[in-house]
């Protein structure tokens, strides 16, 4: 177990990397303390896998230390760092039985029988694999396969941390549930550092105890879930999270006050005087926006039924604005409405930074 | 132009794919598919393409008996989870080879391509390879190919389970629009249940080679017939337990039991199976009331925006997702109330009685 | 799996591919058995001989001999080519300009018509003039394969080695590219030494490949022919008279017509068994 320090690190595939453009991966400085569970969250080409092969080592970043519990391991080889990982793709070995997959890396560090059989047991327990002990890997379904490469990192007691290359790709959704959960909980039991990488908001979030929001080879937000739900740092973060994402809609600051569509709207943070190169913009999930009697005029032009709840699709000046309603709230059908922001929820955006 | 599906079996060896079907699809809107892997969606799409053909029964197109047409002779398009594309082919010359297989007049062929790349936002594109495209840009390529034809009928496999989160959301939003105001049929297949409520129109939830139902989707949502269909159309899992109904109270077991509500008060005593979806059932003080449960929490999930509570409810393991954030420890015995009146009843044979 | 399913014209497109397998394999077949079961002195005069035939080829030492010939010819290239086409395969490189030159350089011997192979050996392994042959004798051992059997059949097994191993060596190396990057940084972080990578990655993956490629090195060099009737004539004596070349000296040489029908239905039975054998073998285990 370590805690993982990712210093100043920067990469880029280009041997002679000049223009901003060039580097995958722009400048970070990341901490994770010992026994976290962390995610990576981002949409493809973001960098995130970058970064992942980066702590595992397939990958020597340009610049930077990849530093574990105070040592320097950015020359360390794959092998040598203790680290496990489970792939978007099951890895099993086809020929051997669950147990063997299970004791293959404590057999290759020569530990002795007796140890190794006490260690599988325990670990098919964990993962409700017992039962399979003696059967053929090949044979056992997609989930099945995935909790013997997740296995396989578990029974070593050596290992650093434990990391997840969109582990779920080739789940059910019924089934991905249901392995969410048991990572979840398997994460509660052994506190062992992971890292968890993935495009999916809700893996991120229910997984993590903090997320790294990525886009474009950055690091736009490093956060809890709450965080990131209600206090996004970028436009981006505030989009790509939750679904639907946070409406951002142009606005004016005239005296430090904001205005959208001629009406003025109370914002959580303030803009003291408005410069005329930057674009300003406001962010409001669609959870805090409210059908009123009275506020902003919109045209309803859309109602979907998500089961839990309806996605309301207005539309005000050509700019779209959400919102969610409750399963049982009177919702009005298409034509004229009037919506509400909750003051506390509703933030100015700064040429898409948190102003 | 309707397609009908008459007394509709596939069987393979001793394996029965698809038992007894018979469907008659909506011709506006979309006709969803929704099961796991292995439901029998694919082979029900194949069967409908002519690409299968059924072991016995009819397929009716349009008032004709298509049963053993050549899919040449049909005008069927279909797409699929993988983006499939000529690789060596242009976006444009992609978009134009059903035309040009049709003989079209190459004028013609230009316009109609220029008309479904803009609205599939390709313009920009059309002059590359699909190797040179994002995975949406991909999906996007292949949908326009199924668009530009004309067909009579549309099946789309799984489109966008291939595709990053949020363009799926996207992509999601854009196709009822793309379809809007053409005259075919659209058959849509899923796993997903949220995805299905999304597409809206009707929806066919399908387990193990049975449709188990089919209607307009917020029907079959709201109503399902049996537990089967309710288990099919809820994601997370719908909470189940077998449930006996002495007097005016059901019981869970000695120690747990509830108000039965007025809607199903009249059901004679004895033992039942009841369903509730996670989201009616929420911490203690979250909702609007409803009966007591008390269990202990094994495992928590925060997303930012709402909890999910795994808990021990006698000997079953229930669900509770609520909004808002709802720390619990994990051992803790936590309170939970449930919206009864949302409850389904069936009998024990799976058969909805209350709900 | 998708079945194409009513096209009935389809047949129209298959039957001349029909028509010529008849007239190719099946009329041929059917005029051997026809030998097989019948003695004839020319003039088109056959009398009925029943399994009389069979029975002599089946009780002759001379079609004994052949086929324990073949038998250990057939076992010791294969002992031979498969682990040598899987261990340079393994050597291969996996990505870069060298694939393709690798690639070419492996496919050289399998273009080059197979009289000429055994032409070629013939003149390489002169021990008079041939290169091989000096250099051979020149390292103090006796060598010629034109007098000593030990020195016919290590010409001729060295010679089939070197124009069939690269068909191993293509299919095993399809087989190793089909394998993810992933398995490899899987088996490294579980700490798998390169035997366990082979043993236990590369081999499993290789074996449907593998399968394939044991099975069309079997049933050609248990077929061979033109190469070792071009290089030995099957001499010294007998000691490389393979099966093939016993059954032309039988048929041409003897006229034996009757017995070189019988024999060729019992070789081609006897492919056929032990390549159902093999096949059976080797895929047993996919099954459960």
């Amino acid at each position: 177990m370590a805690r993982i320090h990712l210093d100043q690190i920067r990469h880029s595939y280009l041997a002679s990397p000049s223009a901003e453009d060039d580097w995958a991966l722009k400048r970070l400085d990341l901490e994770w303390r010992d026994g976290g569970a962390y995610a990576l969250l981002g949409p493809s080409g973001c960098g995130k896998t970058t970064l992942l092969n980066i702590i595992s080592g397939l990958l020597q970043p340009t610049e930077g230390r990849v530093v574990f519990d105070g040592t320097d391991m950015t020359e360390v080889p794959p092998e040598a760092r203790n680290i496990a990982q489970v792939f978007q793709f099951p890895v099993i070995y086809d020929t051997m039985t669950v147990y063997d997959n299970l004791a293959f890396p404590l057999r290759n560090r020569g530990m002795e029988e007796r140890g190794v059989d006490a260690r599988v047991r325990e670990i098919a327990d964990m993962l409700d694999l017992t039962e399979t002990l003696g059967n053929r890997a090949a044979g056992l379904t997609a989930d099945g396969k995935q909790k013997i490469s997740l296995g396989r990192g578990l029974v070593r007691s050596d290992v650093n941390v434990i990391m997840f290359d969109e582990p779920l790709t080739v789940i059910d959704p019924h089934l991905k549930w249901v392995l969410r959960s048991k990572l979840k909980e398997l994460h509660q039991r052994i506190a062992r550092t992971m890292i968890y990488v993935t495009h999916d908001q809700t893996e991120a979030l229910t997984f993590a105890d903090r997320v790294v929001v990525m886009h474009e080879g950055q690091v736009v937000q490093s956060g809890t879930p709450v965080e990131l739900f209600e206090k996004p740092q970028h436009t981006f973060v505030g989009h790509f999270i939750g679904s639907p994402g946070m409406n951002v809609l142009p606005c004016m600051i005239d005296s430090g006050k904001c205005y959208f569509a001629g009406a003025e709207i109370k914002t959580s943070n303030t803009v003291s005087a408005g410069s005329k190169d930057t674009a300003y913009e406001i962010g409001i999930r669609p959870e805090f926006v409210k059908l009123s009697r009275k506020g902003i005029a919109v045209e309803i032009v859309k109602v979907a039924d998500a089961g839990r709840y309806r996605i309301v699709e207005a539309q005000r000046d050509g700019h779209t604005i959400r919102l969610l309603a409750k399963e049982d709230a009177e919702v009005p059908g298409r034509g004229t409405a009037h919506v509400s922001f909750d003051p506390g929820h509703t933030q100015i955006y700064a040429n898409g930074w948190l102003a | 132009m309707a397609l009908e599906l008459r007394n509709v079996v596939k069987r393979e060896g001793a394996n029965t794919h698809i038992y007894e079907t018979n469907l008659t699809l909506a011709e506006d809107g979309f006709n969803i598919l929704l099961g796991t892997t292995l439901s029998g969606k694919t082979t029900l799409l194949q069967i409908m393409a002519g690409l299968e053909l059924p072991s016995s029964g009819e397929i009716w197109f349009d008032g004709q008996n298509v049963t053993g047409e050549a899919v040449q002779k049909r005008n069927v398009s279909m797409v699929y989870q993988q983006f499939i594309n000529y690789p060596h082919f242009t976006v444009f010359e992609n978009i134009a080879s059903p035309l040009r297989v049709a003989g079209e007049a190459s004028d013609k062929i230009r316009s109609r391509v220029m008309q479904i790349a803009d609205l599939l936002k390709l313009t920009p594109m059309l002059e590359r390879n699909p190797s040179e495209l994002s995975g949406g840009q991909q999906q996007r390529t292949a949908l326009a190919r199924a668009l530009v034809k004309d067909a009579d009928l549309v099946l789309l496999d799984e489109p966008l389970a291939n595709l990053d989160f949020k363009l799926r959301e996207e992509l999601r939003d854009e196709l009822p629009k793309l379809f809007a105001g053409r005259r075919c049929t659209v058959v849509y297949a899923t796993t997903e249940p949220v995805e299905a409520l999304l597409l809206g129109g009707h929806t066919a939830t399908l387990h193990e080679g049975r449709v188990t139902q089919f209607g307009p989707t917020s029907e079959i949502y709201r109503n399902p017939k049996d537990l089967v269909s309710a288990s099919v159309f809820s994601d997370p899992p719908i909470n189940t337990a077998t449930v006996t109904k002495r007097g005016d109270r059901f019981h869970l077991d000695e120690a747990i039991s509830w108000a039965a509500p007025e809607t199903q008060t009249g059901l004679a005593d004895g033992s039942y199976r009841i369903g509730i979806r996670p989201h009616h059932i929420v911490p203690a003080g979250a909702g609007e009331g409803g009966a007591k449960l008390t269990g202990q929490v094994m495992i928590t999930e925060l997303s930012g925006s709402e909890s999910v509570v795994h808990f021990q409810l006698g000997n079953h393991t229930w669900v509770s997702q609520s909004h808002g954030i709802h720390g619990h420890d994990v051992g803790e015995v936590a309170e939970f109330e449930m919206a009864v009146d949302h409850a389904f009843v069936f009998s024990e044979g799976g058969e909805v009685v209350a709900g | 799996m998708i079945r194409k399913t009513t096209n009935q014209k389809g047949w129209l497109f298959v039957a001349p591919v029909v028509l010529l397998v008849a007239f190719n394999a099946v009329i041929p077949l059917m005029t051997v058995v026809n030998y097989s079961i019948q003695e004839t002195f020319g003039d088109n005069v056959f009398f009925f001989e029943g399994v009389k035939w069979f029975e002599e080829v089946l009780h002759s030492e001379r079609f004994h001999a052949a086929l324990m010939r073949q038998l250990a010819f057939t076992g010791m290239i294969l002992a031979i080519e498969v682990p040598l086409g899987v261990a340079i395969a393994l050597a291969m490189p996996r990505k870069g300009p060298w694939v393709s030159v690798c690639l070419v350089l492996m496919a050289l011997p399998l273009l080059i018509p197979w009289n000429v192979v055994g032409a070629m050996w013939n003149i390489f392994a002169l021990p008079d003039i041939g290169l091989l042959g000096r250099t051979i004798n020149a390292l103090g051992i006796d060598y010629n394969f034109t007098r000593q059997p030990g020195s016919a059949w290590f010409t001729l097994i060295l010679m089939d080695v070197w124009h069939w191993t690269s068909l191993v060596v293509l299919l095993a190396y399809a087989g190793l590219s089909s394998i993810p990057d992933a398995f490899y940084q899987a088996a490294k972080i579980d700490g798998a030494g390169a035997w366990a990578i082979f043993r236990y990655i590369q081999l499993p993956k290789m074996k449907r490949v593998l399968t394939i490629a044991i099975l069309l090195r079997f049933m050609d060099s248990f077929m061979i022919y033109t190469e070792p009737f071009v290089l030995t004539g099957g001499g010294p004596g007998n000691s490389t008279t393979l099966l093939s070349i016993d059954l032309v000296k039988i048929a041409l040489g003897q006229f034996d017509l009757g017995p070189a029908a019988a024999m060729s239905l019992i070789y081609f039975l006897i492919i056929l068994l032990l390549s159902w054998v093999f096949y059976t073998l080797m895929t047993r285990n996919e099954a459960n």
